[in-house]
Parts: structure tokens; sequence; C-alpha cells
């Protein structure tokens, strides 16, 4: 593959693509993680929605 | 807005929307819905991905004229319809926020405007990139350039005003209407290059008449449309889920306040 004279512009725009694209799919699943962390720290301190409270027990 | 009696009154809101709309209206239903779909989503994507980079630097000939830069455009142009789409989708949500109070329409668009504004960022910079070994010029104020610049702005404003108003529904509103008055610009993007005399060439994909490109460049080109357009859905239905999780968290911590103070 022989990108030619201007393979430094072409090989720019796709790693620039790359970092942002890649930045936003690394910052949503950080997002991610840090959300369901906090909901279960908060469901172990028995901080719950009215909604999973008069879900029947399992048992 | 997501919460409590807030989605009784909003789910009512809903109810001459059609039903698939009114079903996913229920967050949990909806996150029911996208968490088991989103790995697959994200297995396809990657597989497009692959075959679209393929099409594009081990298929796709080199122009006549513009050599291999000719592969910036199979990133450049998707991005480009992808910022505009996104926009497009954060005004529907706009509207399904301030005449339906659909509960998911905000989340929608909140959801959306930071991946709006990677895509055109995007799109701004390769063709930038572009433009310096074509043109002679990283950038050019003319009309093109420009609308998508300001395009760029908007929704650096639109992420802006969510992260500055607190409460949700109040945010909602405000992005609602600012999104809606941004969507004037959708069209001037489309047609600078027809209004105006540009530097940046008309529209060669979709136009009256079809597409003038080559097939041996269409196809690479809307291999990477429908790769990166799947890497849209992919992300703003994850990002849609954040956001729900996200307002579980406000929600249970000012009942621990409530619980606390009381």
């Amino acid at each position: 593959m022989n990108l030619g004279a201007y393979a430094d512009f072409i090989l720019a725009a796709y790693a620039v693509a790359a970092v942002v694209l890649g930045c936003l799919i690394v910052w949503i699943w950080l997002d991610y993680r840090t959300q369901t962390r906090i909901l279960a720290e908060l469901e172990a301190r028995g901080i719950t929605r009215r909604s999973e409270r008069a879900k029947p027990h399992p048992s | 807005m997501i919460e409590g009696p807030g989605l009784r009154h909003a789910i009512a809101g809903t109810k001459k929307l059609p039903m698939a709309l009114s079903e996913l209206a229920n967050p949990s239903r909806f996150l029911a819905v996208v968490e088991p779909v989103l790995p697959w989503l994200a297995a396809v994507t990657a597989l497009a991905l692959a075959l679209g980079l393929n099409q594009a630097f081990l298929v796709a000939p080199d122009d006549y004229q513009q050599g291999a830069t000719v592969k910036i455009m199979f990133l450049h142009v998707p991005s480009a319809w992808l910022g505009m789409f996104c926009w497009v989708l954060m005004s529907v949500a706009a509207l399904g926020t301030l005449v339906w109070r659909h509960p998911l329409a905000d989340v929608a668009a909140k959801a959306a405007a930071p991946i709006g504004a990677a895509f055109t960022f995007v799109c701004l910079v390769t063709g930038s990139l572009w433009g310096r070994p074509m043109w002679g010029t990283y950038w050019v104020w003319d009309a093109r350039l420009t609308s998508v610049l300001i395009l760029f702005l908007m929704y650096l404003g639109v992420i802006a005003l969510w992260r500055t108003v607190e409460d949700p529904s109040r945010a909602a509103r405000a992005a609602a209407i600012l999104t809606l008055v941004g969507a004037i610009n959708l069209p001037v993007i489309k047609f600078s290059v027809d209004w105006w005399n540009t530097l940046h060439q008309p529209a060669s994909v979709f136009r009256v008449g079809g597409p003038t490109i080559h097939p041996s460049f269409l196809t690479p080109l809307l291999i990477m449309a429908v790769a990166l357009a799947l890497l849209f859905v992919t992300l703003h239905l994850a990002a849609m889920r954040n956001e729900i999780l996200r307002r579980r968290v406000r929600t249970l911590r000012l009942m621990q306040a409530d619980t606390a103070g009381s």
C-alpha cells in the first residue's frame, strides 16, 4: 500500500479520528462503570428505588 | 422526570405516540431491551469498521487527480453526515421533550450531543487535513466550512447548557429550545455549496440525478458510512443507558438526603 506524497495527511486524518472516537468509547465505558458502581454502593446501604422495594423477594 | 410521580405524568403524555415508542418510554423497559443488544451491536460495528477500512485502504483505487488523499473522503464524508444527522435526531428529541413530553426524549438528546460533537470535530479536522494538499490551505471562511464550524460550536453550547443547569427537566427544556433554533443551520450547511460560491465542492452523493462518484469510490464510502453509523447507534444507546443510570443515582441521593434530613 503506497499512500504517496501526502501519506502524512492521510495517516494524520485517520489517527485523529481514531483518537477522538476512541476517547469517546472509553469515556462512555468509564461513565457506565462509575454509574453502576455508585448505584451498587447506594443499594448496599439500603437506599433503593420504590419500584425495587415493591418487587417480591426472590426467596 | 424519569423517576417518581413525574414518570406517570410523562407516560400519560405519550399516549398518542406509536405503540413501540410508548412501550420504550419506560426507562426500565428501555434498559431491558438495550442491555442484551449492545454487545452484539458493538461486535457488528467492529466487523463493519474492519470491512470499511479494508475497502478504503486495500480495495479502493487512488483518484486520478487527488491520488491517495481520496482515502480521507471515506472518513470525512460519513463524519459530516453523522454530525448533521445527530442534530436532526436531537431536534426530533427536542420536539419529544417540548410537545410529547416523552420521558426518554431529553435522555436521547443529552446522550447524543457529545457524540455529534465528536463526529463534527472529526469532519472539521479531516476536512482540514484533506484541504491542505488539495486546496493549498487548511481553512477558508467559505459558507460550507463556516456553517459546519457553527454546528460544532452549537454542540459545545448545548453540552455546556446541560452541564450548567442542575435540574434535568429544566435543562432539557432549555436545551430543546436551543436545539430547535440551531436546526436552522442544517439547511444552510446542506445548501451552502449551491447558494454561495464556495471552495468546497457541491454534493456528489445525495443529489438530484444520483451520485457522481465512481462505484469504486462510492462502495467503500457507503460501507464506511454504515460502519460509522453503527458506531454512532452503539455509542448513543450506551450513553442513553448511562444517562438513565445517572438519573437513578441522582434520585437515590435525593432520597438519601431526605432520609438524613427527617
